[in-house]
């Protein structure tokens, strides 16, 4: 049987409505359904924030079962300037201040992952305020030691990837000097 | 002057100048969402912190003169009627979300209405800018120096592997977020766009109808903008960005010239039983007017017709919407009362350009 409404796709949905008792019988194809308003999907009308407190609720699953319970301390991640707790974080999908980014650090990572296409770094702009320069600096000097230990460990890979981002930082700095001067 | 200055007229100043592809590209807008370092996220602040970080944005911000002689204004939301902030919202000078907060956020406009710097909305500050037409290279630029002359007084929440931090994680990194209005109606007419927009989201970019609720798109307006805002540079966003909206505009305008061909009289009928009807109705919801004005515009687009400046269509859009209507008539109006505002504004603005 063809859908009644295209004529061209099959009919995989039948309906029955019943108006004043009269039963009208109904048989379409899922894109009609959809169109015509026949069938209502669980999706529609979930909202972003939804969506994320659902990525966010899937991501602590993982880790309460890699840590099991040694570690159930992982829930009592609390936030020490605004207070919030990694499970409020969880619920709400919205941190509370700067400084739950470096309470929570260890389980962001996925959770930006998965919201920025698999990004968890930034690249971009940078505050122009006074020691912007010297914040780069010491960066750079603390993935130049993480670089001597990769490279110690034989871990190459990951040492070309940190390499590289020493590249891009020190652009950054030779950009800066060039900015003062100009 | 006050604030009222940005409800008398439903066109911004800054709309009346025309962009380029102002044909398809009604306005291209940055937004950077930024937060002061070491102050909690108006989320959880309590009320004295954000009345605290308003007072200083008034003192700090307010009258001070900007690029080309522009000032600041500072409309507290405390201070507004429904009515009032419903204006505002629909001119897009702030979000529906700044006017629940309404003890506590405020907002600093430009004269010109093109910047609109909100605080404490869902972050401390969310810095937007407007510019006719398809520009967003330029409209980034103009954006960051406004954000570096804020950042002047002010320490930013900022880390270095992170970038901006936000109180939403989908904000992170350069707290980014670009997006251009365009007027598709080939594209809705010959439904193109239903198979484009899935590929469009595809490369990390979300389509939108501006007016109307869910997937409708009124008026055959929609808004492209950039999802990621981490792990890219802002240049780079916007370059994506504007290689799509680019693919679009080629798209419509070539099923424009399709249609014009193939259509022919009918679309020419289409659009002037359009104008005809906006001209003389008694009666007209906002989806009628919004279908109308949108058939008018392409009238226009197509140099069918010659008397009607786009920016009368413009101001048309923001002034038949609901907010408006009720500003107008200094009272809150029932639905069938806005219908026939709405139809009677619409036919003395057509009336003046004839």
């Amino acid at each position: 049987m063809n859908c009644q409404k295209c004529q061209v796709r099959p009919a995989t949905l039948h309906f029955k409505q019943v108006v004043n008792g009269k039963q009208t019988d109904l048989h379409v194809c899922e894109v009609c359904a959809k169109e015509n308003g026949y069938m209502t999907y669980p999706e529609e009308g979930f909202s972003l924030h939804d969506l994320l407190t659902g990525l966010f609720n899937l991501d602590s699953s993982k880790i309460d079962n890699i840590h099991e319970s040694p570690f159930q301390q992982v829930k009592e991640l609390k936030c020490p300037t605004c207070k919030m707790t990694f499970s409020q974080f969880k619920h709400t999908g919205k941190f509370g201040c700067a400084q739950c980014y470096h309470t929570f650090s260890d389980h962001l990572d996925p959770i930006f992952s998965r919201v920025h296409s698999g990004n968890t770094r930034h690249l971009g702009k940078i505050p122009k305020r006074k020691g912007g320069k010297l914040h780069l600096k010491k960066q750079i000097a603390d993935y130049r030691k993480r670089l001597n230990t990769l490279i110690e460990n034989e871990a190459f890979e990951e040492a070309a990837v940190v390499r590289d981002e020493i590249k891009e930082l020190e652009s950054k700095v030779k950009e800066k000097k060039d900015g003062d001067e100009a | 002057m006050t604030y009222e200055q940005f409800m008398d007229k439903a066109t911004s100043p800054w709309m009346l100048k025309n962009g380029p592809d102002h044909d398809i590209v009604l306005s291209s807008r940055i937004r950077l969402a930024r937060n002061l370092a070491d102050k909690r996220f108006p989320t959880v602040a309590p009320s004295e912190e954000l009345e605290e970080i308003m007072e200083f944005f008034q003192r700090e911000y307010e009258h001070t003169p900007y690029h080309d002689n522009e000032t600041f204004h500072f409309v507290p939301m405390s201070q507004l009627s429904s009515i009032e902030k419903r204006v505002l919202i629909e001119k897009h000078l702030i979000s529906p979300l700044l006017t629940k907060n309404k003890e506590t956020a405020a907002s600093l406009i430009s004269t010109n209405e093109q910047v609109s710097i909100m605080i404490n909305e869902e972050d401390h500050l969310r810095i937007q800018l407007y510019d006719p037409g398809f520009q967003l290279e330029k409209s980034l630029k103009k954006t960051f120096e406004i954000d570096d002359w804020i950042e002047e007084k002010v320490n930013y929440a900022f880390d270095e592997s992170r970038g901006y931090l936000t109180s939403c994680p989908t904000n992170v990194g350069t707290g980014m977020r670009a997006s251009v209005m365009m007027h598709l109606p080939a594209l809705v007419l010959t439904k193109q766009i239903n198979r484009m927009i899935p590929a469009i989201n595809h490369l990390g970019l979300v389509v939108r109808g501006i007016y109307g609720e869910g997937s409708e798109a009124l008026g055959n307006l929609f808004q492209i903008s950039n999802q990621i805002t981490l792990g890219k540079s802002e240049e780079n966003i916007i370059r994506d960005l504007e290689g799509v909206a680019q693919q679009l505009i080629e798209h419509e305008r070539l099923q424009r010239g399709r249609l014009l061909e193939n259509l022919g009289t009918r679309l020419e009928d289409r659009i002037f039983r359009s104008l005809g009807l906006l001209t003389y109705s008694r009666i007209m919801n906002t989806k009628e007017v919004a279908g109308r004005l949108s058939n008018v515009r392409l009238g226009v687009d197509l140099g069918l017709i010659k008397n009607v400046p786009r920016n009368v269509l413009t101001e048309l859009t923001v002034l038949t919407q609901p907010g408006f209507l009720q500003y107008h008539a200094q009272k809150t109006l029932t639905p069938t009362e806005r219908d026939i505002l709405r139809a009677s504004i619409i036919r003395e603005k057509l009336h003046e350009v004839e």
